[in-house]
């Protein structure tokens, strides 16, 4: 059991960003079953890089040679604390560069949003041959900066506030796991820079009713003390929103949907204790006004104990 | 100890959920103030109406039915009508008397703006890299028709509003001959469920406008004639509903509104907008003569190339004053290439380029109007509804001021769209590679800007109608011009020279109103 916890602890912090045409970022730990216990803190620092050349205008998969390929560069940092072995504290901070390559709009950059969550490990218990658990995680974003969200798809993010509750599930026997779970996301109307704008009728206003969002993971993989490694199918989908009509610009308000697979690894080292290193990559297969993103990222996680010594007890 | 906090977390976390719900609860609405314009209740009903001097239609003679005299058992039948609706008035039929109580002008410019930033999106390229055009012939085929771009919206505007104007001062010629007063005042048991006027209502001033609007956007906007036939419907069923009028006040009005429509459909065809697109040779021939001139000519700078926008716009014959003014008002030639002067801007854009500061995105942002939007004119459509709400103008007054403005945006295109294609001159982006917009760029030349062009006429039109806000309108222009400087798509020549030439032509209509008998 000792050993059981000690090895789940060790497992981390992965960001996923899932740059759309929105770009959201969300960490890994909120989607995974791992905690870190009481007066641990997990300190980490990510790169990720996205970018695609074709999009879905509805459902149309088109390119814009105006546009070349959409990318963007994520530095972000973050950290996990052990409130308890069942309780965890996480926050992030994306900084955030994009750029197009061909045609002539500017890329924007700055700092994004802080990623705010409490996990919570509601039951642990043994079921046959493996351990099971179930967590509840409650998480929200905030905009830092005063940037342009009607910029897409060259925006670095929504601007707006977002609540969310996600409950996931984690089956674990032996090194094999599989990890399901399910996010609403709810988020706050967003303020534009104009007065007016059209989406399937007019609005003379600026405020944008975001449409709310879905969230839906499977994972499976293995998991050692050493290493790590998962497989990841997510789909994400905002409940409403109008399509992108044809060869106009993707708006805020838009119907999102992305459905993407991916893997993260992760390794951590043995003759430094609490070091480690993830990496991984993802892909859109199928999705609607959003960006075919290819996304990889690298990041690092340094975990140590907060409390001297005694912590144990 | 441990034990409890498994207890109490649950219940932590439900209050944390409701209270970070709460600060981000959707309790902004969208708050649409389109929405909350009140009732129309005109402070001066402008009788005299009947002698403002039309557009088109002075020389015009049109005729509507005597109607019933208020004792024919026809008048009864239409009061009984109006009586049976207000007895079971349902929600929708409140909200329809809510919505077009604003005003018939207001209601149907509103919805004139949003059928053009509708079609406001440029034809997506065919497999071979070549675009397709649309066609009014077929206009529900991709691509639809129209592509109402800023010189279409700008001329759909002006013969809208114009047509409203004339249509309006016909009305109230036969207003005044036939002196039929509204149901409400010749019955007491009908409700009026709008503000009540002694303006006769024979024939009604909403019919008119509806009549005379649908049956321009057959032309205009062929393709979305449903709904259009749905507000025309819609707009005649609220007067009735509503009281303010019966059912013969409404045919007889609609009845004057398309015959008022057909001089304008008329001019319309023949006005040379139909050829505004040009033709290959045409495209051709701009560039081979600007080259000839010894100055480098203007290229797409889309992928694919597309041929430029509506060229031959320059041909358009004008409202406010006859063609060879639009040549008159042609300003100086741009800064060449290699000049002091033309540095000095150069670097200007780029600097703009590289000035990240929020003020200049927003103000870019705020003035941008391009694909998917009412266009510029459209904008100035919006302040200007804005304002006169304000004003509590009568459906005429309302038909003449918007008039006055949309035939100074459409000439303020033409005499743009005339420097833009007589002078061919590039983009600031075309002429320095490493220069980065803030918005996509025009599919047209440079100088003079477009916006500028439109914004120095409408601030000059608006501030002459509403003189306490002159220098506010003037600045607002001044700001909508520099935006697109900001934005690194023109230099500040073409936004300084732009909004000059925007406001001479401003100041044809702000003559024209101050001739047409309505002071």
């Amino acid at each position: 059991m000792k050993h059981c916890l000690q090895y789940i602890s060790r497992y981390f912090f992965a960001i996923l960003a899932c740059v759309a045409f929105t770009q959201s970022v969300s960490a890994q730990t909120e989607n995974d079953a791992l905690m870190i216990p009481k007066n641990f803190f997990c300190a980490a620092g990510l790169y990720t890089h996205n970018s695609w050349d074709k999009y879905w205008e509805g459902t149309f998969k088109r390119e814009n040679l105006n546009l070349g390929t959409i990318s963007s560069n994520v530095y972000a940092v973050g950290g996990n604390y052990g409130l308890s072995n069942r309780v965890n504290l996480l926050f992030m901070i994306p900084y955030i560069k994009t750029n197009a390559s061909a045609g002539t709009l500017r890329g924007q950059s700055g700092i994004q949003d802080i990623n705010l969550a409490v996990k919570w490990m509601a039951i642990k218990q043994e079921v046959g041959s493996g351990l099971l658990s179930l967590h509840a995680i409650l998480n929200g974003s905030l905009p830092l900066g005063n940037y342009q969200a009607d910029y897409l798809p060259l925006a670095i993010g929504s601007r707006s506030k977002s609540v969310g509750l996600k409950a996931l599930i984690n089956y674990q026997t032996g090194r094999f796991f599989v990890a399901g779970s399910g996010q609403y996301l709810r988020r706050s109307n967003i303020t534009i820079d104009k007065d007016s704008y059209y989406t399937t009728e007019m609005h003379y206003t600026d405020q944008v009713a975001l449409p709310n969002m879905t969230n839906f993971l499977f994972s499976t993989g293995y998991r050692s003390l050493k290493f790590n490694a998962e497989a990841v199918v997510t789909k994400i989908n905002t409940i409403g929103g109008f399509d992108i009509t044809k060869n106009n610009m993707p708006f805020p308000s838009n119907n999102m949907d992305a459905t993407s697979v991916g893997a993260i690894f992760k390794y951590s080292f043995q003759n430094v204790a609490g070091l480690e290193l993830t990496g991984g990559g993802s892909y859109v297969v199928d999705g609607r006004n959003v960006g075919q993103n290819k996304s990889f990222f690298a990041g690092v996680y340094y975990v140590f104990s907060v409390k001297k010594d005694k912590s144990d007890k | 100890m441990k034990k409890n906090i498994y207890k109490v977390l649950p219940i932590m976390m439900m209050i944390a959920l409701a209270v970070f719900s709460s600060s981000c609860k959707k309790d902004i609405q969208e708050k649409d103030r389109s929405e909350d314009y009140p009732a129309l209740a005109p402070s001066n009903l402008d009788l005299n109406a009947d002698v403002w001097t039309p557009i088109l239609t002075a020389s015009n003679t049109f005729t509507i039915a005597a109607p019933d005299a208020i004792t024919t058992p026809n008048y009864l039948a239409d009061l009984n009508e109006i009586k049976s609706y207000q007895r079971n008035l349902t929600s929708e039929q409140r909200d329809i008397i809510k919505y077009w109580s604003a005003g018939s002008v207001l209601r149907w410019n509103e919805i004139l703006r949003e059928l053009v930033a509708k079609h406001n999106l440029p034809p997506y390229q065919k497999e071979d890299g070549t675009y397709p055009f649309p066609s009014a012939a077929n206009p529900l085929a991709y691509p639809l028709f129209p592509f109402s771009n800023p010189p279409y919206a700008a001329r759909a505007y002006a013969y809208v509003s114009a047509a409203q104007y004339d249509a309006l001062v016909q009305a109230w010629k036969f207003k005044k001959q036939f002196n039929r007063a509204a149901p409400y005042i010749n019955d007491v048991n009908v409700q009026a469920l709008v503000p009540k006027s002694t303006l006769p209502s024979y024939p009604s001033e909403d019919a008119v406008v509806a009549g005379v609007t649908g049956k321009m956007m057959e032309l205009l906007f062929p393709g979305d004639l449903d709904y259009i036939q749905k507000k025309v419907a819609e707009e005649k069923l609220y007067r009735i509903m509503a009281g303010a009028n019966t059912r013969s006040d409404m045919d007889a009005g609609e009845n004057l509104g398309k015959q008022v429509a057909a001089i304008f459909l008329a001019r319309a065809r023949s006005d040379k907008a139909g050829a505004a697109i040009g033709t290959q040779a045409d495209w051709d021939n701009f560039a081979t003569t600007t080259t000839a001139a010894g100055n480098t000519p203007w290229i797409s700078l889309e992928l694919p190339k597309r041929p430029p926008m509506l060229p031959l716009f320059t041909k358009v014959i004008p409202f406010l004053f006859p063609t060879t003014t639009v040549v008159a008002l042609r300003p100086a030639p741009p800064y060449k290439p290699g000049s002091t002067e033309f540095q000095k801007e150069s670097d200007e854009v780029l600097a703009m380029s590289n000035n990240h500061s929020r003020e200049h995105e927003r103000i870019t942002a705020f003035w941008a109007d391009g694909v998917g939007t009412v266009t510029p004119p459209g904008h100035w459509n919006t302040i200007a509804a804005d304002e006169f709400v304000k004003h509590n103008y009568s459906e005429v007054r309302w038909a003449r001021n918007l008039a006055l403005l949309n035939m100074a945006e459409m000439d303020a295109a033409i005499v743009c769209w005339d420097a833009k294609y007589f002078y061919f001159n590039p983009r600031p982006t075309q002429m320095v590679m490493n220069i980065k917009t803030l918005i996509g760029i025009p599919n047209f030349p440079s100088y003079t800007s477009g916006h500028s062009n439109f914004s120095g006429a409408a601030a000059t039109v608006l501030g002459y109608l509403v003189p306490e806000k002159a220098s506010a309108f003037m600045d607002m222009a001044h700001e909508a011009a520099m935006s697109r400087l900001y934005g690194a798509i023109h230099y500040r020549s073409d936004c300084e020279v732009g909004l000059q030439t925007g406001i001479k032509v401003g100041e044809y209509a702000v003559a024209r109103g101050k001739a047409d008998g309505s002071n």
